[in-house]
């Protein structure tokens, strides 16, 4: 019996893509379902009853919902290499430690980079240089986060950072997530981008940015 | 692979209970060390430098974050006993979504309770027991969330049995009216002696909380 995998998200959303992006290095295929956040379709509310969020994976008919839940899910189901998470214990500790940093830590200042102006703003770009320069630090020494090869929090930083970040600092009209400044990322970048369907998964960056600009607009009148 | 093991903790903190709870349920000898946060040790900090907080695992001088983070790892290392996580995939995932389903709802809706009055306080305690009777409802007829025994969820959310009384004296209401099978399940886990040994005192608990509502100027 053929497997049946779908995959509810959206196009803009870093969690959706970097389910996306393990689904496709692992080959596996899968239906894509389009989900409108501002009106959720019945289906997601029965797949995802308690946080009633994307992304959510189906997988004959077994719904998991929460990213970095579905990323380990995907890679005890499904064995075949790239192996996501290290096999070593200790290392997989560091790379689950790392993913839970940037979506609790890393998340947080990036909003309020987004939200504040003037001296607010420098104070949280601070903040967010010193935490992406203990990320970059994991770096040292590795061509990728995960070893020798691409894996789960290479794909985490990746959906995150190299795609949703760079276009909301261009949105912003800020530039600190430089080569310059992040010499190590950068060159990770260079190898990450070059692996043909981490491109596929890239967030469009056109529609993104407009995609931004106009919820960051709704955001700032509604607290006026 | 036995090695060395430590732990930094704070004999108040949830979180660490957690660690302890799975370092005696899988029966390792450890080194408990108390850290006072008002003065954290050299240790800490250099085995912790990005949160700088408790509790921190140390195994053979290596430092493992954050309590769930923790508890997989004590799993997965001594994985000869007293499995924490189900072999299942499946199984495995719908364990972990209810841990990540503790850690962003319990901690700080509780937190809330004490430290807020009047209608913050009320929406608080609201949300908190919706948030109890959605593990009720995961819990189901089950002896634990881990079936026949203590697993993942069990040793995430056991813990926060031990700040019950605390909520329910800050915030005048009673968690067992709401939520007895959740109760009736918290009970159950204290006859372990993994858990009962974990966890402080009820009343000392609640003394610590009237301690940090003086020092907040919380009334």
């Amino acid at each position: 019996m053929a497997d049946e995998v779908k995959l509810f998200g959206m196009w803009a959303s870093p969690y959706s893509r970097r389910v996306e992006l393990a689904l496709k290095l692992k080959g596996i295929p899968y239906e894509y379902i389009e989900e409108d956040l501002s009106n959720k379709s019945s289906l997601l509310l029965k797949y995802n009853p308690v946080h009633q969020k994307i992304p959510v994976l189906v997988h004959n008919g077994k719904s998991i919902p929460e990213s970095l839940v579905i990323l380990e899910y995907i890679d005890e189901t499904w064995r075949n290499n790239p192996v996501l998470l290290p096999r070593d214990p200790y290392k997989r500790s560091i790379a689950r430690f790392w993913a839970k940093f940037i979506d609790e830590k890393i998340l947080i200042t990036t909003r309020k980079v987004s939200f504040t102006t003037g001296k607010e703003q420098d104070q949280a770009m601070e903040e967010l240089s010193e935490q992406l320069k203990l990320l970059e630090n994991e770096l040292k020494g590795k061509p990728y986060f995960a070893g020798e090869a691409i894996g789960y929090l290479d794909i985490v930083v990746a959906n995150f950072l190299v795609f949703w970040f760079r276009n909301l600092q261009e949105a912003l009209g800020i530039n600190m997530f430089t080569k310059e400044r992040f010499p190590i990322i950068f060159e990770w970048i260079e190898k990450v981008v070059a692996i043909d369907v981490v491109e596929v998964c890239r967030i469009p960056k056109e529609r993104h940015l407009v995609y931004i600009r106009t919820r960051l607009e709704a955001i700032k009148s509604a607290s006026k | 692979m036995e090695g060395a093991v430590v732990l930094l903790d704070f004999w108040p903190s949830m979180f660490g209970m957690r660690t302890r709870i799975a370092l005696a349920e899988k029966g390792i000898k450890y080194e408990y060390r108390e850290e006072d946060l008002r003065n954290k040790s050299d240790l800490l900090l250099q085995m912790n430098p990005v949160h700088k907080k408790i509790p921190v695992l140390i195994h053979n001088g290596k430092p493992v974050c954050e309590s769930l983070i923790q508890v997989q790892y004590i799993d997965e290392v001594w994985n000869d006993r007293a499995p924490l996580l189900p072999s299942d995939p499946y199984k495995r995932a719908i364990a972990r979504f209810w841990a990540d389903f503790v850690d962003k709802k319990i901690y700080d809706l509780g937190s809330k309770v004490w430290k807020t009055k009047g209608e913050e306080q009320e929406t608080a305690k609201k949300e908190f027991i919706e948030s109890l009777k959605l593990l009720e409802g995961e819990l189901g007829d089950k002896a634990y969330f881990g079936g026949e025994n203590l697993g993942f969820v069990d040793v995430a959310l056991i813990p926060f049995y031990s700040w019950f009384y605390a909520y329910e004296k800050c915030g005048n209401f009673s968690i067992e009216a709401e939520c007895p099978k959740l109760i009736a399940w918290a009970k159950r886990c204290m006859q372990k002696e993994s858990v009962a040994k974990s966890l402080p005192d009820k009343e000392k608990v609640y003394e610590f909380v009237l301690h940090l509502k003086k020092v907040y100027g919380i009334e």
